[in-house]
Parts: C-alpha cells; structure tokens; sequence
C-alpha cells in the first residue's frame, strides 16, 4: 500500500531535522529495520531506520530541507499491508498534540520593541500613594471613610487599623475612585511609526549628512563562506552579511570618529565598536539592535548573535539595553535586489553604512573583463563630525578587508 | 487526664517513644549510626541495645544513602523502620533516597506502593559543632512533595509524634533540635501517641502572632513574656508540622491579632519563614495592619566560637526588638 | 524452593526463546510509537539485552521481588506483567501499570513484587537491600533480585549496598548488566577496576562473570545463586557481560562506539544464537518459528490496540496519591 515516511521524532526537545541524505533511492527495497536516511539533529546526524518491509518512492524533502517533525518526507510502498494498515502512516500526523506548544510560540509583538520613549513624554507627576495598612484599608471601605480624611499614627505616617476604628465615629462619605486610564493592548506599531518618524525628521533636521559610495569585490568572500558553510551543519552555517558587519566593525577600530555619538554639538568617541543591525519588524516597523563588541567576536557567534537578535524582533524580546546601544548603524537590504541604499543616520549616531545587493557583474581583473560578485558599499555620515576625505578611507579600508575574508 | 507527672528530658520522651513503639509493633526497628552499642550520638538510645538485641537496634556503617535507602526498602516491603540519621547535615548524603525515592513512590507507582518509612535527624545550632553539625534545613524537606515534616518541640511532641509517624502509611521526617535534648519538664506518665498535624497555639494573645516551631518554640515564648511586660500581647504559634503547614490556624491568629513575626533558625532567603510569610500575604492580606516580620538566622555558615555563634542565631532580645517594630512601638 | 538444575527439554528451550522474542519485539515495537510521538519522555531500550532478564526470571517465585533500572521493559515482561498494561504505561494511560504517571522508566507492579523501574542510577540498590532486610527480618524464604548496569558500580551506593548486603547476610541476587557503556562512557574510561564482580568480591560476596549473550549460561548461574541465597548464605553477584545493540535513548547519535563494534556484537546476539541453536539442534523449524513471531505479534496488537484505547487520567486526580489521603 502507498503511504508517506514523516520525518521521526527522535527526543522530546527534537522539533525538526535537517535531510542530509537519503540512503534509500526511488525504486530501492528496503527491509524493516534498514536505514532509510540522515537527519541532522541539534545532537548531530542520525540515521532514521523504517519499522516496514517496503520500496522507496517519491522524495519530497530535498537534501538540506529542514522541516518540522511528522512533515511527510518521501512516498513509499509497502509491503506488509496488515501492519502498515494498524500503524496507518499515511494518516494524518498527530497535529493535535503538538498543535498547542507551537501556537504558544508565536506571539504578537509587543509593545516591547518600541524605541523608548524620549525624555519628557512621562513629566506627569504621580502622587504618592497615601500609606495605610491593608486592614485599615477594609475597615475605612466597610466605615465609609475616606483614608485621605484620616490621619495615620504608624509608621512614616500610616494609616493603620486603630486610627479608622478612632475615627469610625465620624462617617464620611466614600468618595468615589478616580477615573483610570484606559489600560494599552497589544502591539503598539503606531507608537514605533511615530518613533521612528520622530528620529528620522531629527536626523533630516539637525544632521548634515554626506554620502559616500564604493564598490566591493565580494568574490573572495562568497567563495569563502561557501567553503566554511561546506564543512557544517546548517545551524553552524554563516551568512555573507555577517562578514560585512564584522569587516565594518574591525575597520571601525581605524575610524573613531564615525564610531560614536553626537551630544548636542559635540562629538563623544563610544568606547566599544557596538553595531546595530537594521532588522524589519512584520508588519512594519524597523529596529537596529546593538550587537555588542561586534569587532571583537568570531564569525560563528557573531552568527548566532544576529539569529538570536532576528528571532528575539521577530518575538518581541529585545532588551532595553539592545536599542539603546549601538554606537553606529549597518544596513542591509541583500534580499531586496537594490543595487545600493543611502542610509538616514540614527541620532545621536554619527553614521550608517549601507550595503545593496551582491551580485554577479562584469569586472576588470588585470586588465580582463570578468564576471565577479560585486556589492556597492554606501556611508552616511555626520559632517559636524567627519569629512569626505576619512569617510572614503573607510570604505575603502572595508573593501579591502573583504578581500581577505578569512582575517575576519 | 492523668493524676501523676514526672520530670523528663526531651532525650528520654524520645527513648521512651522508641522504646513504646518497638513493644508495641514486632515491625519497627531502628537503624543507624551508633545507635546500639554506643547508645546514640546523643545518648537519645542509651540502653535500647541491651534491651532489644542487635536485630531491632542496628548499628550500620557510615552509609547514609545506603541505609536510608535499606529503610525505604523494608517499608516498602512491610516493615516499620525507624531511621536515625546523625544530623541533618549528614542526611544531605542521603537526599537521593529522600527525595527521589521515599517521596516519589506512591504517586509514580500510582498509588500502588506505600513506604511507611520514619526518618529522625538532629537539627539546628547551639552547641558550638560549626559549620557543618549546626544547620536548620527543615525547608529543604518540607519543600519536597510526598513526604511529612515534623519538629516535635515540647515533650508531649517528642513522646507522641513517633507513634503516630510510624502509623502513618507515608514516609514521616521527624527534626529534633539538639538544644532540646535536655530540656526538661513535667510529662505525665501515661503520656502516649499525639497527631502529627495541625499546629498548637502555645500562648495566647491579641498584639500579634508569633510564629515559630522547634528550637526557636522557647526563646519565642521568653520573648512574649518580656512584650507582656511592656504591655505587648503576643500569641505564639508552634507549627509541630512543616509540612504540610497548618494554615487555617495561622490565619485564624493573624486575622485576631493583624500583625505577624515569624521566628526561624533557617536562613532567611528561601525559608520556611519566606514561606509562610507569603502564605499570609495570599490568605490574610486584608487583615494585615503591618508588613510581616521575620527574625532568621544570618547568612553564614555557622561559626564555632560561642559570641559568634550566638550572633548568628534567634535570640530573645531580636525577637522581642522585631516584634516591637512589627506592632509600631 | 529454586531447583539448582536448569532441565533442558524442548518446551523449556522454546519458552527462553519466547520470552526473549517478546522483548525483542516490544521493544522494537515502542521505538516507531516513539517516532510517531505515541510513546515521550525517554526511551531506553534492552534489544540485545535479552537474555539477562530472560534468564534470571526462571528463577524466581511469585514470592521473590525484582527491582529494576529505567531500562526495565524486559524485566517486567519476563516477570510476567501484562503487555497490555505496559503498552498503556508506554503511552501515559491510566490503564498503565503505574496509572500511565511513570512511563517508560517507572514501570511498576505490586501484585509481582516488581518495584521499579528505578531511573536515578544506583539509586535502587539500596532498596533492594532493605526489601531483602525485611523478608530476613520476617523469616520470609525470599531472594530479591536487583538489575542494574555497570555504571552503577562508579555510584556510591552500589558500594554501601554490597557492604550492607554482605555485613547483614540478605538475600540479595545483584545482577549487574554490563553493556560496556555508560550512555556514552566506555567502561575503562569510568572504572579503574573493569571486572566489575571483583569490586563485590572484595566485599566478600560470592561473584562470578557470565556471558550475558547466552540465555542458558545466564540460567544456570542465577540457579546457582538463588539456590545459595535461599540457603542462607547471604548475598550473590552475577556480572552478565552484555552489549546494547541500540542507541542509550532514542535521541543518541551514537559518536562514542564504532558501528563495526556494534556489528560485531550483533553477530552475537542472544536471539539470534540461540535461534541459531533450536533450530541445528532439531528443537525449533522455520515453520514453529513463525507461528511464535505470529503469537507475539497478536499479543502486540492487542497490548497497541489495549493502550490506543486507553484513557488519561483526570487532571483533577493529578494530585491524587502524593500522600495515602489527601492533605485538606
């Protein structure tokens, strides 16, 4: 009978695998307890057996796919109809059961990712709750009382149960509780429009912004990552644009004076190289993170540090301390297909650098035309701050430290 | 009631307890370190060997988990141990079968199995032993679901509660504070098993509740007769049971007197003290007329010398300043 | 009273490859439940195991008790605990022999006397000599039989447990499982002293090592043993030298072994050999054979079908059983 191979599970922390192999091919038999492929788990490659008697069929995951747990990964046919009918692998996957830990995951964004909100916006003063003890508090309500009519003789001045039953004489009318205001609810994404709107103009208004652009080589580059990523697992796999980030941040060290903040007129040098990393929030939005100490990190955790801080956007996790950090801002817009961008800098930042697309160009090499990977590096930076001059040294500096990408 | 009393130790209330339970039931036996020949570390045995025999005093080696264990295993196949281990200190080698075996059997095994096990340990500081015979870790076990914890105070406590433990179908931890191990009273002859639950209002009064168990019991009730001398009523609370914990009369106190102090020879931060404390907030929070208090011992491992040692500790005169702050004179 | 000699006739020799077969089958049986997601937490698997449990269960008298690991379904079917009872355990149903509250590692039976399914290693030796403390106590003829791996002997209890074993005399079988591994610890990257039944030797128990792929070789020792504890002659040792054919859980790469090793091993496998056995021997045709397969598969269709059908328990009951009555 026909039925299709799900992708096991193989521990109760395992959620997915990555397809590294099939050991059967279409067409192949296989017997109960053979191999039928490698998977790639967090623990490392397991070999999945098949618990039937049966041939392979249809693939339906290709090598490299990672999919969740129970996904159908191949067609087969098998061979002992009675069993394969009580064990029913054709049915459907127990969704039911882990429908509600992964609906659990997904959440709504919060309030949280907002920029904080600037100084000022909360200057409304809350009076101090008038002090009376929980006790004294049930009294006055079950009296009548006005807690604010009476006066307290514990300590600091609280009210506390002997002063009501003291005053419990003289009833007063309750007055009644004040208005409250109305509570907020979930995502707040006008708030972050406004935030952003209220930066963007700032830096438009107050930052005389000039703008630089260079083309990078990023031949060398690519080919190096292909080779790193050959040699390991999907999860241990980097990204070209964490290379752009790492050779921005290291150049960084030479340029101090696009690497900090503007402070009302002067320039403070930040004491370490703290790179946001311009993300896209569903729905809209953006935000920078910080990645901390990002010239200092090896490339395998500068990896992780930015799929933690996509993952915590996308969640809504980010710490405070995460958006008000960075010390100067890396745009990339790699998957969009735009061949440069000019970055708008976040105050009181004193730069952005901005990366388009890489992509496969014609190219003078030793006076040949060839075709290599290219990508246009832009600079926007705070003229109060630098010239030209030293923005261009940067860029170029960037270009040529990607050209030796395994110093990064 | 009975007409007759005699003056007792809490050491031999505890003997006579032993004593009364191996007479009465051919399954209870004691095991332990040196609870035979030399008669008890704490001279709590003295005389039990001769008078029972090897078989039902057992003197085993130096094997905490392993005896402890052995103990879980013949409750578990019908006998009634009584378990001795040294200090609570030294059980800690013993946690494994505590925790991971006594507490869970009945309920892994789906109710199937019972491990009617009796567990004594010495407990708590006052002798000068030091850091590591002088602790209070009475919470570590009455976190543990699936056990009982007790700490008889009194010598109607320490002569009854054994009984009434071995009786019980779960596993019974029973603390005994070794600055109790002298003390001594009146205790009527016919003095016999008592309930291991429910706490016991030791005295009365409408200022505010003390709350204590234990060793802390006697400093605690001095303290509230010097708060009577300065016209402070203070009622006074023995828990006898740490776990589970008898809330209904605690709250009933609070709720008479609003005001709270806790007194525990635990270490303040995740105590019992810490415990109860928030038990009152979820239960009496409208009754309160003041935050509750709690007087703990330091957080140091106990030191050796006597100054530095009763610094560390609960004393009258902490009590009674706490007790005093907690009612706002 | 345990007869000290093993008679081999046909029936007999059939029933050990049953008994093993039954395992084997159970077993492979849970590990596609466990892909499917039917069967969580972990799972440990015996396959390769066999013949230990197998042979050790001849043995023993309803009257015995058996304390086992968390690799414990082999122990508990040789014992003779309903497939279908353990199935609902296997699937966390209150028709589970531990109310479906242990799973696979906490399998447990009062009515057999099997106390556990013990998952804190070492940890169910000292139970063991306390059960056996009580039957001498008690003047109770009984032997309790306690399984445990070889990476229990690193445990501190294993030693205080032979100690107290041999200093009180109780009628103790210890039957250490050795497969060589401790999850993924070699055994002479663990233990200084690899012969395992020399560290109950110098606690004066009576030890010997046995070839814990040979079903019959296991029986006749445990005979042995049993036959000198029930005498009174205190406690016994057997060191079954065994090898997991599986990974230690289901979630194991398995970077610790070489796939030839467990290959090799394979070849030796107790089903497999004695299979072998029946069959040059005259004992067991292709066609017995597959009526046994087809026996066992029925009996697993039925404990599947007994678990699949099974209920869970009520939450409000979740509290139910922490102590004897429940705290007010």
């Amino acid at each position: 009978m026909s039925a299709v191979y799900r992708m096991p599970s193989l521990g109760a922390d395992m959620e997915a695998g990555t397809l590294i192999e099939w050991v059967k091919q279409p067409g192949e038999r296989f017997a109960k307890g053979d191999v039928i492929a490698v998977v790639e788990t967090q623990k490392g490659a397991i070999e999945v057996e098949v618990f039937h008697d049966g041939v392979m069929g249809r693939p339906l995951v290709e090598t490299g796919q990672r999919v969740p747990v129970g996904t159908p990964m191949a067609e087969v046919e098998l061979v002992d109809v009675q069993r394969a009918a009580a064990a029913a692998p054709g049915g459907e996957p127990p969704a039911e059961r882990r429908a509600p830990t992964r609906t659990a995951a997904v959440r709504t964004l919060p309030g949280a990712t907002s920029p904080p909100e600037p100084a000022g916006a909360r200057s409304i003063t809350v009076p101090r709750r008038l002090r009376a003890s929980p006790a004294a508090r049930r009294q006055a309500q079950q009296l009548g009382l006005a807690l604010a009519d009476l006066a307290g003789s514990g300590p600091d001045g609280a009210i506390v149960l002997r002063d009501v039953v003291s005053a419990g004489g003289r009833a007063a009318p309750v007055r009644p509780p004040a208005e409250r205001p109305a509570p907020r609810r979930g995502p707040n994404l006008d708030a972050m429009r406004g935030a952003i709107a209220a930066a963007m103009s700032r830096s438009k208004r107050e930052i005389p912004h000039y703008y630089l652009s260079h083309t990078i080589d990023l031949t060398r580059a690519t080919d190096w990552v292909a080779g790193h990523n050959a040699v390991r697992p999907p999860e241990r796999r980097i990204l070209l644009g964490v290379l752009l980030i790492k050779a921005v941040a290291v150049t960084l060290r030479n340029y101090p004076q696009l690497n900090g903040f503007d402070r009302e007129g002067r320039f403070e040098p930040a004491t370490g190289i703290h790179v946001g990393s311009a993300t896209a929030i569903r729905g809209g939005g953006l935000v920078a993170p910080a990645i901390h100490d990002a010239d200092r990190l090896e490339l395998d955790v500068l990896m992780d540090r930015l799929r933690d801080l996509v993952a915590r956007v996308r969640a809504g996790t980010l710490r405070s301390s995460e958006l008000a950090d960075p010390t100067v801002t890396v745009s990339s817009l790699g998957e969009r297909g735009v061949d440069r961008l000019y970055g708008v800098i976040y105050p009181p930042q004193v730069a952005i650098v901005g990366f388009g697309t890489p992509s496969p160009r014609p190219w003078v090499v030793d006076g040949q035309v060839v075709p290599r990977t290219l990508v246009t590096a832009t600079l926007a930076a705070d003229h109060r701050h630098s010239d030209g001059h030293r923005g261009a040294l940067f860029l170029a500096q960037v270009g040529q430290r990607l050209q030796e990408p395994d110093t990064l | 009631m009975s007409a007759e009393t005699r003056e007792t130790s809490y050491r031999e209330a505890v003997r006579e307890a032993i004593r009364d339970a191996l007479r009465r039931d051919p399954r209870v036996f004691l095991m332990g370190e040196d609870v035979g020949r030399y008669g008890g570390c704490y001279a709590v045995t003295k005389g039990l060997y001769d008078e029972f025999g090897p078989e039902r005093i057992r003197d085993t080696p130096l094997s905490e988990s392993g005896f402890t264990g052995a103990g879980i295993g013949a409750a578990m196949g019908g006998m009634r141990p009584i378990v001795e281990i040294m200090t609570v200190n030294f059980s800690l080698l013993a946690l494994d079968q505590i925790v991971n075996n006594a507490a869970t059997i009945r309920h892994m095994s789906g109710g199937q199995l019972n491990v009617p096990v009796v567990i004594r340990m010495a407990c708590g500081a006052g002798r000068q032993l030091a850091a590591q015979h002088s602790h209070s870790l009475e919470a570590w076990y009455a976190h543990i679901p699936g056990i009982k914890v007790v700490a008889p105070a009194t010598l109607e406590d320490a002569r009854g509660m054994l009984w009434t433990a071995l009786e019980d179908p779960d596993p019974v931890v029973i603390f005994e504070h070794v600055m109790l191990y002298n003390r001594t009273a009146q205790l009527a002859s016919d003095a016999g098993p008592v309930s291991i639950e429910g706490a016991a209002v030791r005295r009365a009064g409408g200022d505010l509740t003390l709350i204590t168990y234990g060793g802390s019991l006697y400093k605690t009730l001095e303290a509230a007769e010097a708060l009577a001398g300065e016209g402070i009523a203070a009622e006074v609370i023995d828990l006898r049971s740490l776990r589970p914990l008898d809330d209904a009369t605690i709250m009933a106190s609070v709720a008479r007197t609003h005001r709270a102090l806790i007194v525990d020879e635990g270490w303040r931060s995740g105590s019992l003290a810490a415990e109860i404390s928030a038990r009152i907030m979820e239960q009496a929070f409208w009754e309160l007329d003041a935050p509750v208090g709690r007087v703990c011992s330091a957080e140091v491992p106990i030191p050796y010398p006597k100054h530095l040692e009763d610094a560390a500790l609960p004393q009258v005169e902490g009590i009674v300043a706490a007790a005093k702050a907690v009612t706002g004179r | 009273m345990t007869d000290t000699k093993l008679h081999l006739n046909r029936e007999h020799a059939l029933h050990l490859l049953r008994e093993m077969l039954r395992i084997r089958r159970f077993e492979e049986r849970c590990a596609e439940l466990y892909t499917e997601e039917k069967i969580r937490g972990f799972l440990h698997l015996y396959i390769g195991e066999e013949a230990i449990a197998v042979g050790v269960m001849q043995c023993l008298t309803p009257e015995d008790a058996v304390v086992a690991t968390y690799r414990e379904h082999g122990h508990a079917l040789a014992r003779g605990m309903p497939m279908t009872r353990m199935m609902a355990e296997m699937y966390g149903r209150q028709e589970g022999c531990s109310r479906g509250r242990g799973g696979s590692m906490h399998l447990f039976d009062a009515a057999s006397r099997f106390y556990g399914g013990n998952a804190i290693v070492g940890g169910s030796l000292p139970l063991a000599v306390g059960l056996a403390l009580a039957d001498k106590m008690r003047g109770r003829q009984q032997v309790t039989a306690c399984f445990f791996g070889e990476g229990a002997a690193a445990e501190g209890e294993f030693h205080e447990s032979l100690n107290l074993a041999a200093l009180w005399q109780l009628p103790v079988l210890f039957v250490c499982e050795n497969n060589l591994y401790a999850m993924g610890t070699a055994l002479e990257r663990s233990e200084s002293e690899t012969h395992i039944f020399r560290k109950a030797q110098s606690y004066k128990v009576e030890a010997e090592a046995v070839n814990g792929m040979d079903v019959l070789a296991i029986e006749v020792a445990a005979r042995r043993g049993v036959a000198a504890i029930r005498a009174g002659g205190g406690p016994r040792f057997l060191e079954c030298q065994t090898y997991r054919f599986r990974a230690h859980s289901m979630f194991d790469a398995q970077l610790y072994r070489d796939k030839a090793e467990v290959e090799a091993w394979r070849e030796k496998g107790p089903v497999l050999r004695f299979g072998h056995w029946l069959e040059e021997t005259g004992m067991l045709d292709p066609a017995g054979r597959a009526r046994i397969e087809a026996e066992i598969e029925a009996e697993l269709a039925t404990a599947v079908a007994f678990a699949e059908q099974g209920t869970w328990e009520p939450v409000e009951d979740l509290t139910r059983d922490v102590y004897t009555e429940r705290l007010a």
